[in-house]
């Protein structure tokens, strides 16, 4: 054949300059944080972390799943037979004939691509990620038509001057996508990035079915707290956002861009990139921030990102519901991200919005977001008689009463939940006014410093007393207990169980140690709180209750994992950043989609944020409410028994 | 705020804080309006050459952690002139002030704990022979020498004030609130300690302190018609209310209207 050296030297060329691409990527992720990272072991857990973890997440959307397997699996395969057979001038049919296989394999998947691309979902980034259809297809049929000689299916030479003039055209196009895009920043850059994020992972236990869900500390005696700079995060961190697919899920999850607050997970990890590689957003081409013209950004490796690249306001609207990083097919960590330059704003330049300082201020002083007097955290409980672990030293379960205890309408689902505590004869004790606020909404404002010293006082607390279980009807403190503590804890957790009350209470239940009659009542819906389900993956035990009282639960479209914020998570009502609708709102609308007359809820913040609704609107109850409504009192109960026998 | 050139070079301003209580916790903290009058401090530095001309400047201990809650305004550093707990502040205060000679000198009204007397700027100007302005919302602008300020009254009322530098003023609820404290600066800030010589304060150490009691209130018989009457009535700050103006009576009149009044009141029996 002419021009024989043609397709090796462009291939050989590709390659080079991919490698080039790639150095210059590393370094940009370089500039980041030092972390330590077991690199041996990642990169040898990387294949199955891509085979399992990041395809269960994928596999949710079976279209996409199969299109990826087949594009991606075809072209993995024929890069590396493409290496062999036509730069190495391996003389192989079966070769040959594996490398045919994988690029029709890759070809049918680009055809899948094609399609979805004709008419893409406004999730979608448009832009060079149109183009990455027709370079795929391009990959593989001009290679497909290069190496038809070798498997003798053409004669050698067939087609002449003019087919290899054409196949080289599509080859330099196909490969310069697929190649240089991969380093040089083009789409197939998740490959590249994507890859390496799997294998040094910044919470390497989620893989495998793991769940990593707290915040990591700060140190306080750095020289800046929290993330200025893009430098600032860690050197994975930066690695994880070059990852993105811009594949939208997260932006389709997101309740505050659906609300129309400035906020889009998608585009924030973008802007990150941008800040990473230095330049303006001119280049993205995604749905904007709500409200924000896109092109107007600009960042760099060691400019603050607060001044320029993004609008504090696009950090404060997050909910840090964590629906974004569940749905994240590159398992990117946007919370982590988010709350890192929130404790730049909130530690450094002292700018939390609205109420924030204030609540803050209050934590400070007062331990309890409202400023009350700390003395009287257990007025709600004067009628109670609750023993306290200042007398008893020792019980089964401390009841971590949380700051719901200053709250009227929180202080009913206290009662509710302390009346089946005591119906079930469970040896329980509270901390009185030895417990302080958990430290969520100081952490999640970004105020680590203030987190930190209420989670050791607390600990402090308990640490003077012996139990076996905590147990919260605060999702919020639940997670700071169980996930957030334990940065701080020693041993003190050792051996210790936190429960959520809903699991708790379906213990009791399911142990029979709860004589409950059925509900009465009309349709039922349960609203999944997101620190309990997607922060600590109870899914189950609120329902199972449920159940167990003979409600059949109208799920919502978005139930479970893929729940719906209900606006009042991560400071956001303190913060409190407008949009066109109310969080609240959209979730009460799912709500109304079931018909459901009641909604069942597993946290006071929800039930606030609901019942913040305008009527009519379906009622709101915990869970705990829910049962001690149909909880039978001994008489009662010994009627039931007496009737069942007299029945027999 | 405006400054003409001359003063904006080198007006100095010192703010005096002290260590605030919280009312319902009881924490030290920083005080309410010496926050402001940090603010108003920092406000006026801003405009003029920057934060170096102003100092923050408290008379106790410099191991006191709710000191940094100033510093956490973005103050790059306390200073603090040391005195033990039994110290009187006054005299100290006067002698840092007669040596550095600052153009304003802000405080709070009153103290949070101690004897909250509200007396430290009147002893201030007192022995430094400069003029005191009480309650201050704002200073609107410094030209040539002269201060245009805004004087709090109740209800939102304002009065406007001219006063020839330099001057002591101390700071009303109303003027703007403190910045945010945050907590890298406040940890990084610099507590600049100077030894001075004091005298026991020892009227407040013959003193003992109690929790206050809450005093029994009046009740307030409000007969308002209108929505806008009874607004008001509620948002007024407590004002003396029914009084009589007696201008042009006599001494012995006079007098005699304050005693039927205490009689009245029950205060004389
Ligand atoms: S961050 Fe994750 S979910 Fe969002 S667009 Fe990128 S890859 Fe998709
Ligand atoms: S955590 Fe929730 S609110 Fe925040 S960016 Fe993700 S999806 Fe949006």
């Amino acid at each position: 054949m002419t021009f024989e050296w043609l397709h090796p030297f462009l291939i050989a060329t590709a390659l080079l300059l991919a490698a080039v691409g790639a150095v210059r990527r590393v370094n940009l992720w370089r500039a980041g944080q030092p972390e330590s990272v077991d690199f041996v072991a990642g990169l040898m857990a990387m294949p199955g972390r891509y085979l399992h973890d990041l395809h269960d997440i994928v596999e949710r959307d079976k279209y996409m799943s199969k299109t990826h397997a087949a594009t991606g699996g075809g072209f993995v395969l024929s890069l590396l037979l493409v290496v062999l057979v036509h730069l190495f001038g391996v003389q192989n049919q079966i070769l040959a004939w594996a490398l045919l296989a994988s690029l029709a394999l890759m070809f049918v998947g680009a055809i899948f691509v094609f399609k979805r691309r004709l008419n893409p979902p406004s999730r979608l980034s448009k832009g060079p990620w149109m183009r990455l259809p027709k370079s795929l297809l391009a990959f593989s049929s001009a290679f497909f038509i290069l190496t038809l000689p070798m498997a003798g299916v053409l004669p050698e030479g067939a087609g002449g001057l003019l087919l290899t003039i054409v196949l080289g055209v599509f080859i330099a196009m196909g490969l310069s996508e697929m190649l240089l895009g991969m380093t040089w920043g083009g789409p197939m850059k998740h490959a590249f990035a994507g890859a390496l994020h799997l294998a040094f992972h910044r919470r390497p236990e989620r893989f495998g079915g793991g769940r990593s869900t707290g915040l990591k500390p700060v140190a306080l005696d750095q020289r800046v707290l929290g993330v200025q700079k893009p430098e600032d995060f860690k050197w994975n961190q930066l690695l994880g956002f070059d990852a993105c697919v811009q594949c939208g899920k997260c932006e389709a999850v997101c309740p505050a861009f659906a609300a129309g607050q400035p906020l889009n997970p998608k585009k924030l990890i973008q802007d990150m990139v941008v800040g990473m590689a230095g330049g303006s957003d001119a280049h993205y081409a995604g749905s904007p921030y709500p409200g924000k013209e896109v092109g107007q950004a600009n960042g760099g490796p060691l400019l603050t990102i607060t001044e320029g690249l993004i609008d504090p306001d696009t950090l404060w609207s997050c909910t840090t519901c964590r629906a974004c990083v569940e749905e994240c097919p590159m398992m990117i960590e946007h919370v982590d991200a988010i709350v890192d330059m929130r404790r730049f704003l909130t530690m450094e330049t002292g700018s939390t919005p609205n109420k924030g300082a204030e609540v803050l201020d209050n934590l400070i002083a007062t331990d309890n977001p409202n400023g009350n007097a700390p003395a009287s955290r257990t007025n709600w409980a004067a009628d109670q008689n609750l023993p306290l672990l200042r007398d008893v030293k020792e019980t089964d379960v401390v009841f971590w009463v949380s700051d719901g205890a200053f709250d009227m309408r929180s202080q009913r689902i206290l009662r509710a939940f302390v009346s089946l505590l005591k119906a079930a004869n469970v040896d329980f004790a509270v901390l009185g006014d030895e417990e302080l606020d958990s430290g969520d909404v100081a952490r999640r404002l970004g105020d680590d410093a203030t987190f930190q010293s209420l989670a050791k006082r607390n600990i402090a607390a308990l640490s003077q007393y012996k139990f076996k279980r905590i147990v919260t009807t605060d999702p919020h403190a639940y997670h700071c207990l169980r996930n957030e503590y334990t940065d701080f804890a020693g041993d003190v957790f050792k051996g210790v169980e936190v429960l959520h009350h809903t699991t708790f209470l379906n213990e009791l239940v399911q142990a029979g140690k709860l004589k409950l009659s059925r509900f009465k009542g009309g349709k039922v819906t349960y609203h999944d709180p997101c620190y309990l389900g997607r922060y600590n993956g109870e899914y189950e035990a609120p329902r199972e209750l449920l159940r167990s009282l003979g409600i059949e639960i109208a799920e919502m479209e978005r139930s479970g994992f893929r729940s719906r914020c209900c606006g009042g998570g991560g400071g956001a009502p303190i913060t409190d950043i407008p949009g066109e609708r109310r969080i609240a709102d959209m979730r009460m609308e799912d709500v109304q989609t079931t018909g459901a007359e009641l909604i069942a809820v597993g946290c006071q913040q929800c039930t606030a944020m609901l019942e913040g609704v305008v009527e009519p609107r379906p009622q709101v109850k915990d869970i705990a409410e829910i049962l001690a409504s149909v909880l039978l009192d001994d008489e009662a109960a010994n009627d039931v028994e007496n009737q069942l026998e007299e029945a027999f | 705020m405006q400054l003409d050139a001359n003063t904006s070079m080198d007006l100095k301003i010192v703010s005096l804080i002290s260590v605030g209580k919280h009312p319902t916790s009881g924490r030290a903290r920083r005080a309410e309006q010496d926050g402001r009058a940090v603010e108003l401090g920092l406000t006026l530095a801003e405009a003029g050459r920057g934060k170096q001309n102003l100092t923050v400047l408290h008379a106790g201990d410099s191991q006191q952690s709710a000191l940094r809650s100033y510093a956490g305004m973005g103050l790059e550093s306390v200073r603090v002139i040391q005195l033990r707990e039994s110290a009187d502040a006054v005299s100290p205060l006067t002698e840092y002030l007669r040596k550095h000679v600052p153009d304003i000198i802000l405080t709070g009204v009153r103290a949070e704990s101690g004897e909250s007397s509200g007396m430290v700027p009147y002893l201030l100007a007192e022995k430094l022979g400069w003029p005191v302005v009480p309650r201050i919302a704002n200073i609107v602008s410094i030209k040539e020498g002269v201060a245009e300020v805004l004087q709090a009254l109740p209800r939102g009322q304002r009065r406007a004030l001219t006063v020839r530098l330099p001057f002591i003023a101390s700071v009303d609820n109303a003027a703007a609130e403190p910045r945010q404290s945050a907590f890298g600066p406040a940890n990084r800030a610099l507590m600049e300690q100077q030894q001075a010589g004091s005298e026991t304060d020892t009227v407040r150490s013959e003193w003992s302190e109690l929790p206050a009691r809450k005093r029994p209130k009046r009740l307030k018989v409000v007969k308002a018609k209108t929505a806008a009457d009874r607004f008001k009535a509620a948002t007024a700050k407590p004002q003396g209310s029914g009084g009589k103006v007696l201008k042009d009576k006599t001494v012995t009149e006079q007098a005699q209207a304050i005693f039927d009044l205490l009689l009245e009141e029950g205060v004389l029996r």
